[in-house]
């Protein structure tokens, strides 16, 4: 397959990029201050799970993404502990953050963060 | 690629060629939960009754999981005919006959049962215990694999537990009870011999995490193993004495005692036994965890370890809920 065919998974590397990355990532979003209070509760297996399909979908890959999915799993953190804007700007920070550790050329970057921003409505629940 | 037969929850159902379990399973409207179909959530995880799944079927699962023929249904094209259970399979009890009785401290009692059968298990899981009238708890088994006979079992007596505070006063040796078979995936593997091991528990979570040390030592593990055992006092601590010479003959193996209140002794550190480990191991990149007692404790330490480095799927995690009030 020549580059200009080539897709965004295919470029980022496929399920071993998103396998490099995951782990990374929820690290940083456990660190994060701004952030990680969400995480408290959270089974982590069960999380990383989610983290591997939400890069999955975020890198371009296969997924079956529902918008209706994710409202409804962001639905209490909005209502009961004020998940907003902010705390979304954060993770796309920390997933630009991730690949950039990950040397992903910014035009990459760029891609994968446009994809994130397209679900800010549907986490938000508006 | 030819089509299979699937035995599952006593149907036997047809999976197609080039269709996965779950497809055929969906098809079937057989009731199986699952999530994004393309292996990375694991909602639809089920497991082999008949021997390993196909490889590809165990992408991303931790070793303890394909070790047990656990598979996802959504990554499986099945090469044989199968059989696949969804949920836990219906509990198999054993006859299991009291031939020990001894107090660890003040609270814990080690009780040792003679089983009938022997039973299959790994060293760090656990059984179900029922008494006559039904009344059941998990315990975790003590000992390591070489007993398949001899299951022994730390019971702490919780106040107001009915079922600890009966073993703990009226079960007596040559008393019956009904063991259940092994279950819980916090168990020790012989493979990566290299890899250093950390172990930290409350309370009673020693039982299970003694079984493990007692397995890896003696499958030779290669890698550092260090233990690190908590309570609140002094007296909520046992076995410091088997614990150090066990140190003293193993050179790999470290041992460290720590209560979280008052003045700690020579010899003990002061903290709570996840904040010690982290303390004095900053770095737990390549690391296998195993970590046994108190929820919140299993919880912290989880996510401490990760952000410390360690793999999710290298930590191995057994947490003690308790059915009474008070645990510490």
């Amino acid at each position: 397959m020549s580059e200009t065919t080539a897709t965004l998974y295919e470029q980022l590397g496929g399920e071993a990029a998103v396998n490099a990355a995951v782990d990374i990532f929820y690290r940083k979003v456990l660190s994060d201050h701004r952030i990680n209070r969400f995480f408290d509760n959270t089974d982590m297996d069960k999380q990383a799970a989610k983290q591997k399909s939400f890069l999955t979908m975020a890198f371009g890959g296969p997924n079956n993404y529902s918008g209706a999915d994710m409202r409804q799993a962001h639905a209490h953190l909005v209502k009961k502990m004020g998940l907003d804007d902010s705390h979304f700007d954060a993770v796309v920070e920390n997933l630009a953050a991730t690949l950039q550790e990950l040397n992903v050329p910014q035009n990459l970057i760029n891609q994968v963060a446009a994809i994130a921003e397209s679900t800010r409505n549907d986490v938000l629940d508006r | 690629m030819s089509s299979h037969k699937i035995s599952v929850n006593d149907r036997e159902i047809v999976c197609e060629s080039g269709e996965t379990v779950l497809d055929a399973c969906l098809r079937e409207n057989v009731d199986i939960p699952y999530g994004c179909r393309q292996g990375a959530c694991q909602s639809c995880m089920v497991r082999s009754l008949q021997g390993p799944p196909p490889l590809a079927a165990q992408d991303g699962l931790k070793d303890v999981l394909c070790h047990q023929n656990h598979f996802l249904a959504c990554l499986c094209y099945p090469q044989q005919d199968m059989a696949i259970s969804i949920s836990s399979p219906a509990e198999f009890f054993t006859e299991a006959t009291v031939i020990e009785k001894s107090l660890l401290n003040a609270e814990t009692l080690q009780l040792t049962l003679q089983c009938k059968e022997t039973m299959d298990y790994y060293a760090g899981q656990f059984v179900n215990l029922k008494r006559a009238d039904g009344l059941t708890r998990s315990y975790s088994i003590a000992n390591n694999r070489l007993h398949a006979n001899k299951l022994s079992f730390h019971i702490r007596r919780l106040a107001g537990g009915r079922f600890s505070e009966w073993a703990h006063q009226e079960l007596n040796v040559g008393d019956k009870l009904e063991v259940s078979d092994p279950q819980g995936l916090c168990y020790y593997l012989p493979t990566q011999q290299e890899n250093n091991l950390l172990l930290v528990g409350t309370g009673s979570g020693l039982a299970p995490l003694a079984g493990i040390i007692s397995e890896a030592l003696h499958h030779g593990h290669k890698g550092a193993i260090h233990l690190f055992h908590g309570s609140r006092e002094m007296d909520g601590l046992y076995w410091i004495a088997e614990m150090q010479a066990l140190a003293a003959q193993f050179p790999n193996f470290h041992y460290t005692p720590c209560i979280s209140r008052g003045d700690a002794p020579d010899g003990v550190a002061k903290g709570r036994a996840n904040d010690v480990a982290m303390t004095l191991l900053p770095s737990l990149k390549g690391w296998r965890l195993y970590l046994c007692g108190h929820p919140d404790m299993v919880h912290q330490t989880k996510r401490q370890a990760f952000l410390h480095g360690a793999a999710l799927q290298d930590i191995h995690a057994d947490a003690f809920h308790v059915a009474s009030a008070t645990l510490d």
